[in-house]
């Protein structure tokens, strides 16, 4: 009987705690500094292009084959503007088959990919594959810092 | 009437696949008479992914990805076992920080893998709360985990040679604090479960299994130190940096559900121990050692047992040179543990067999990989 009343008096103690609850769809807790959400396109403002060439590599070690990415020639290297002879054509991230692994990333040789925040991939219409546009605004939202949060506020 | 003259059959019942209950997709026919179990039968496979075979289609470091995703609830330990091997087949060695780094993150995933099983337990037993509290100490630890690897259980963390990426700032600071937490979230544990009457009548002299017929199914991990065999690999065979730390291996002598949930309770407190000597040895340096540019091993192969949460994890790696394994070989403890559910079951109760099972802490992941 003895163990059964210290149970009872740990769940009562937890009564007057205060409630940690977030509700999710509303509001949301802020993510750790490195957190892993779908991999997002850099984009070079200097020149007004993205980063990949569209080499490829990521699309073949992508252990899910989440990526599909094509390359042409650069129309801005022959006005001369532009160092890149190739760039990306399109690039597609088959967001219901990334894993969020991060391999992408770490072999790329352009550092043109990075991992953002954004993880969530439901909606009311939802693409499911993400093109450059989209992979871009992906990016720069998580440059602009919006969702990161400090270490110390981790729960 | 005259009873004697009743004729009576044995029953054939089936439990699972999709009982909830059974900790994933398992199934166990057991045959019955009335209440008593007389035989059991587990059948596994539902969650067949061929891990082994697709690893041999994955260069060196992405067969990590498919390590998180067989024992869901310790990555890191998984790639721990990995990683020693591909060192050794390698000869590369790590950098002093990232064998700390390694075992820390290791140690607070014991932790959190036990507080699951703490909470599963409780939940069998049919008591809610104690889940809810586990979780509780459970997310805090995945918020380290979200913090230093950017993901919460599909990691993806260790490298030949050390570690994807260095500890992020303060993270020594908050580790301490969030050690202090559950540490007292841990005793609140003990408070609620270890004395209660209930479960301990649920649990004490269920599932017994002797010693001798533990080390016959190959049983390991928590099962077997609650049989009272002190084996850990982390003390018999010491990997990484555990010959240098001082922690006691708990063990326990009846054998039964109720001394594989102390033993699991008392591990946890030794994990604490363990990354508290580790954060205040962390030497500075590199977190990575000097690796060739190309992982591709020579020729060779290589065993490798770790102590995983669960017991005896064993990565057993074959290479014949170029870009990919030939053959990577789990030795899952999971899986000899859940074969030894037959002995535990006999001349149990069935409302006994989901208790017996819990305790058992199987990932179903692990054991059809």
């Amino acid at each position: 009987m003895l163990g059964l009343i210290k149970g009872m008096i740990i769940t009562w103690k937890s009564n007057w705690r205060k409630p940690v609850t977030v509700q999710y769809p509303d509001e949301s807790l802020p993510l750790a500094p490195g957190y892993f959400g779908f991999p997002g396109l850099i984009y070079d403002h200097e020149v007004d292009e993205p980063f990949c060439v569209g080499c490829q590599v990521c699309a073949r070690y992508c252990p899910t084959d989440a990526i599909f990415v094509t390359m042409k020639d650069n129309p801005k290297f022959k006005e001369g503007t532009s160092k890149r002879r190739k760039i990306v054509d399109s690039f597609e991230l088959n967001i219901s088959r990334c894993i969020s692994c991060n391999i992408c990333v770490e072999v790329c040789n352009f550092d043109a990919i990075e991992m953002t925040d954004t993880f969530e991939a439901a909606g009311y219409h939802p693409d499911v594959v993400a093109g450059i546009p989209a992979l871009i605004e992906m990016s720069e939202k998580q440059r602009k810092g919006v969702l990161a949060r400090p270490l110390k506020e981790t729960r | 009437m005259a009873l004697d003259r009743l004729q009576t059959v044995d029953m054939t019942i089936n439990m699972g696949p999709q009982h909830p209950s059974t900790h994933g997709v398992f199934r166990m026919v057991l045959r019955v008479d009335g209440e008593r179990i007389l035989d059991c039968e587990p059948y596994i496979g539902y969650l067949h992914r061929g891990f082994e075979k697709l690893s041999e289609n994955e260069n060196y470091h992405t067969v990590l990805i498919h390590l998180d995703r067989t024992d869901y609830l310790a990555g890191f330990c998984n790639e721990m076992a990995y990683i020693i091997a591909l060192e050794k087949l390698l000869g590369v060695v790590p950098s002093e920080r990232a064998e700390y780094i390694r075992v820390i993150m290791c140690e607070l995933n014991r932790i959190a893998s036990h507080m699951m099983f703490y909470g599963a337990l409780g939940a069998d037993a049919g008591a809610l709360t104690p889940f809810l509290y586990a979780f509780r100490e459970r997310e805090r630890l995945q918020g380290l985990f979200e913090a230093v690897s950017g993901a919460r259980m599909m990691f993806f963390y260790f490298r030949a040679g050390g570690v994807r990426i260095d500890l992020p700032d303060g993270f020594i600071r908050e580790c301490r604090r969030v050690l202090d937490a559950v540490k007292f979230g841990i005793d609140e544990c003990d408070k609620l479960l270890t004395n209660n009457e209930v479960f301990i009548s649920r649990t004490k002299g269920i599932g017994a299994i002797s010693a001798a017929a533990a080390i016959d199914y190959g049983c390991s991990g928590p099962i077997l130190r609650a049989c009272g065999v002190k084996e850990d690999v982390r003390r018999s065979e010491p990997y990484s940096i555990y010959d240098r730390l001082d922690f006691d291996i708990p063990v326990a002598y009846s054998g039964d559900t109720y001394d594989r949930y102390v033993v699991r309770m008392e591990e946890m407190r030794q994990s604490i121990r363990i990354v508290e000597q580790c954060l205040d040895q962390i030497p500075d340096g590199p977190f990575m050692g000097k690796v060739p540019r190309f992982i591709r091993p020579e020729p060779g192969e290589v065993y490798v047992r770790t102590e995983n949460p669960r017991g005896d994890y064993g990565i057993y790696l074959i290479s014949r040179g170029g870009d990919y394994p030939y053959r990577v070989k789990l030795r899952s403890p999971c899986f000899c543990n859940l074969m030894a559910l037959r002995e535990m079951l006999k001349d149990c109760y069935i409302a006994d067999s989901v208790m017996v099972l819990g305790s058992l802490d199987i990932v179903l992941g692990e054991v059809d990989r």
